[in-house]
């Protein structure tokens, strides 16, 4: 499904990556995620480079075994590899000669585990003493104009847990500091043991509000692994299910963002469009977020399309009329133009992904780009925003919700007769890459199988990881008044980011 | 703003007309069709020796006990992720789909599945309970490690067409003015300190929820290196809600049934099916 045949694989050693990241980098490939595993016992780490040569060319994997030397870290040639690189050393225990910034980031300051916790054997041992974060030095300002804001990790409202250091003078933030990991779960681990179809579930619980895109990842790893062809009918349905899912959190978003604007009836309305498509999605799979139907090798049971037609052109004529609406409101409009401006070179950089990316004008979909399932048949248009701020990120997704609406609707008219699904088993000792265009973006699952066809470790790199590094750049210099409308904008998940 | 900026949706909202629904607290609210609830769980449908539900269910709700001469099946709700696993691997229906969300539950026992199921004579009502919170309740939500799935419906509550404010239940910011502490997720590491602050920081009397399964047993993501198995031996919990995630009118169901409103509807692992048509599939 995921072409996995086409995925290379190529051993480098540890003196050549520099170089090769460069190379790569100059060649107009970006660098994706990084992670390490232990097939060969726990003294000796393997590390994975998942990375794209160039637009629409299938991913690329460099695999290298450091040995007894410290790998050289990557963070100063792609500088979103410094959060893996990070995550790496906490949990598996390698540590990157040469990390501009050493700092434990997933587990939390003032947390002391016996062992690396990824690190094959025992169970690891956490223990954790609050401690202050480490907070930068400030220069060039008289000390006492300068105020600490902390916030968190219980935020006001229904909000996931996560902490927030604003450093401000005035109205003006001199340096924002999120810290994301309070909800880190171990996810990665969970998965160590299971069967491959079992997991399914677990993987449909890693970011609940992104439950299909993550279980279609994962379960194109699987695929890969096994090598198996999932039948055409089955394609097409996920790709139902996972417009579905980019509808309901769209309007979410929507209401969410006219919360930080104000715009009360705005809110009630988009909150209440997206209760219609949890409704919509409760009628289709039985779940609200589309648990439930989506295994490897296809799809567990048919969903219920009757009436979903009708449903969702209610919704298109309900939706229409709210952006029409949004579109003339000025007070909105004028708080989200200019609002945090996400240049585009820095989305690179710091490797933005999904709607974020796109409104600042990088055109990149794994939908189109890596395409999987059904889309390569399907009216996809990828929407891109030229303005890098939060009006640019929201008529992104304004225009894919659209967009996701014509995409079901011609899944309904064209759907392919037969099978639902067909075996997959992956044999012991396979691996495989998977990835899916969530609603924040782009997620990748990397699955390796130990001697018993169970699964030895997974890796899990979900949009919101990518997206939360990018979004402090947005932040420091920026305002107060102006934060809570940028958050919004940015559309994140700690869940998926702390997994 | 000016008249001209907002007269627009003020109209628009007016054109809109009510769509709040309707309290019916019988478990049919409306538009929940469809709705996947925990599965139903019939033992004289079980063929000796099978284990094809306890190997498909993932958080380990269905166990086989020793029991008398043999083994026989434990079914706990409250590790349930309504996965639906089970109804797909008995070869012989003895689980079967259900629309049966209403499952919250005052006692963690009543969400375990016993033969003597017995229905309620309705709960008794402390008044006083109902006096002093009856049209004023305020909870402090806590997420403690959720996947954001149990967040996503508890953020629902306040849309138009749940709203929850004309029930007389808020959301409040600080735990000095809660009434009940609202826990989602397993409790990692390093959420249980703020949680038990939380906690201590709210008057008394004071309420505990546990909505979610994770926050009920740990569900699939509890355990391993980072998280606890819900607040089990954490915090005393009054009120069990387990689900993946709880939907709307369930979460509604139990705060209400915490103010003495509407009497629970579990016990034994089933729910009293009096006055409902729960189980029926929804028109």
């Amino acid at each position: 499904m995921n072409g996995s045949n086409t995925v290379k694989t190529e051993d480098l050693v540890p003196a050549e990556l520099v170089a090769r990241c460069r190379a790569a980098l100059g060649e107009g490939g970006r660098m994706q995620f990084m992670y390490a595993w232990f097939p060969e016992g726990p003294m000796a780490p393997e590390l994975r480079y998942v990375l794209h040569p160039g637009r629409a060319r299938p991913p690329r994997i460099w695999r290298c075994r450091p040995g007894d030397v410290p790998p050289p870290s990557l963070a100063s040639t792609a500088p979103l590899l410094s959060w893996y690189e990070r995550e790496t050393t906490d949990l598996c225990g390698v540590v990157f000669r040469d990390q501009p910034l050493p700092q434990s980031l997933v587990l939390l300051p003032g947390s002391r585990s016996d062992r690396p916790p990824l690190v094959p054997g025992p169970m690891a041992h956490l223990s954790y003493t609050p401690s202050p974060q480490d907070l930068p030095e400030l220069a060039g300002t008289t000390p006492e104009d300068v105020q600490l804001l902390p916030f968190g990790p219980i935020r006001a409202d229904v909000l996931e847990s996560a902490q927030f250091a604003f450093l401000y003078a005035g109205e003006a933030i001199l340096h924002y500091h999120p810290q994301l990991f309070f909800k880190h779960r171990g996810m990665e681990q969970r998965f160590e043991g299971l069967a491959p179809m079992l997991a399914t579930v677990l993987a449909e619980r890693v970011s609940g509000i992104g439950s299909v895109a993550h279980a279609l990842a994962y379960c194109h790893a699987v695929e890969a692994a096994a090598d198996c062809e999932v039948p055409r009918r089955a394609t097409w349905l996920r790709v139902l299910l996972a417009e579905l899912e980019r509808i309901y959190n769209h309007l979410h978003y929507l209401g969410h963002l006219c919360h930080t604007t104000t715009l009360k009836v705005g809110e009630a309305q988009g909150k209440y469009l997206e209760e219609s498509a949890k409704q919509i999605n409760s009628r289709v799979s039985g779940s609200r977020l589309l648990r439930g139907l989506i295994m490897p090798g296809g799809l567990r049971r048919e969903p219920q399309l009757a009436g979903l037609v009708a449903g969702l052109a209610r919704l298109e004529n309900e939706f229409q009329r709210y952006a029409d609406r949004l579109a003339a409101t000025t007070s909105h409009l004028d708080r989200l133009m200019t609002t945090g401006i996400l240049g585009r070179q820095l989305a690179f950089d710091q490797g933005a992904t999904g709607p974020v990316e796109r409104a600042s004008g990088l055109d990149r979909d794994s939908r189109r780009d890596q395409s999987y399932g059904a889309y390569a048949e399907l009216p996809l248009s990828i929407a891109i925003g030229e303005s890098c701020d939060a009006y640019a990120r929201q008529q992104v997704r304004i225009a894919e919700l659209f967009n996701s609406i014509a995409i079901i609707r011609a899944v309904l008219a064209g759907l392919p007769e037969g099978r639902l699904r067909t075996e997959c088993r992956p044999p012991p000792r396979s691996e495989g890459l998977g990835w899916a265009e969530t609603p924040r973006g782009t997620a990748y699952y990397a699955v390796h199988l130990d001697a018993d066809g169970r699964l030895a470790r997974v890796k899990i790199k979900s949009p919101s990881f990518s997206n939360w590094r990018v979004f402090p750049y947005t932040v420091h210099d920026s305002n107060m008044m102006d934060y809570a409308i940028n958050e919004a904008s940015f559309g994140l998940t700690v869940a998926g980011c702390a997994r | 703003m000016t008249l001209k900026a907002t007269l627009p949706w003020t109209l628009f909202g007016l054109a809109q007309g009510r769509v709040t629904t309707r309290w019916r607290g019988k478990g049919t609210e409306p538009g929940q069709a469809a709705f996947l609830g925990m599965p139903r769980f019939d033992p004289n449908r079980c063929t000796d020796g099978c284990r094809e539900c306890a190997d498909a269910c993932l958080p380990g709700a269905i166990r086989l006990v020793p029991g008398g001469d043999r083994e026989r099946l434990s079914v706990d709700y409250g590790r349930c992720v309504v996965c639906q696993m089970c109804v797909e691997a008995c070869p012989t229906g003895a689980f079967t789909p259900s629309n049966d969300w209403a499952f919250g539950s005052g006692t963690r026992e009543d969400l375990v599945w016993t033969r003597a199921a017995t229905s309620p004579q309705g709960v008794a009502l402390k008044r006083e309970i109902r006096r002093v919170f009856g049209r004023s309740f305020h909870i402090r939500h806590v997420d403690a490690g959720s996947c954001n799935g149990c967040e996503s419906e508890l953020q629902a509550l306040n849309n138009p067409y749940y709203n929850l404010h004309r029930l007389g239940v808020f959301f409040t910011a600080s735990p000095r003015f809660a009434d009940l502490l609202l826990v989602t997720g397993p409790v990692t590491y390093a959420m249980r300190g703020p949680l038990l602050e939380a906690f201590e920081a709210m008057p008394e009397p004071r309420f505990v929820m546990a909505a979610g399964t994770c926050a009920v047993s740990g569900g699939t993501n509890g355990g391993g290196y980072a998280c606890g198995n819900g607040l089990e031996n954490v915090l005393p919990v009054d009120m069990y809600l387990p689900g993946c995630p709880p939907n709307p009118p369930a979460i509604i169901h139990a705060l209400l049934m915490l103010l003495q409103r509407v009497p629970q509807r579990v016990r034994g692992g089933q729910l009293d099916s009096r006055g409902s048509s729960a189980g029926e599939p929804y028109a």
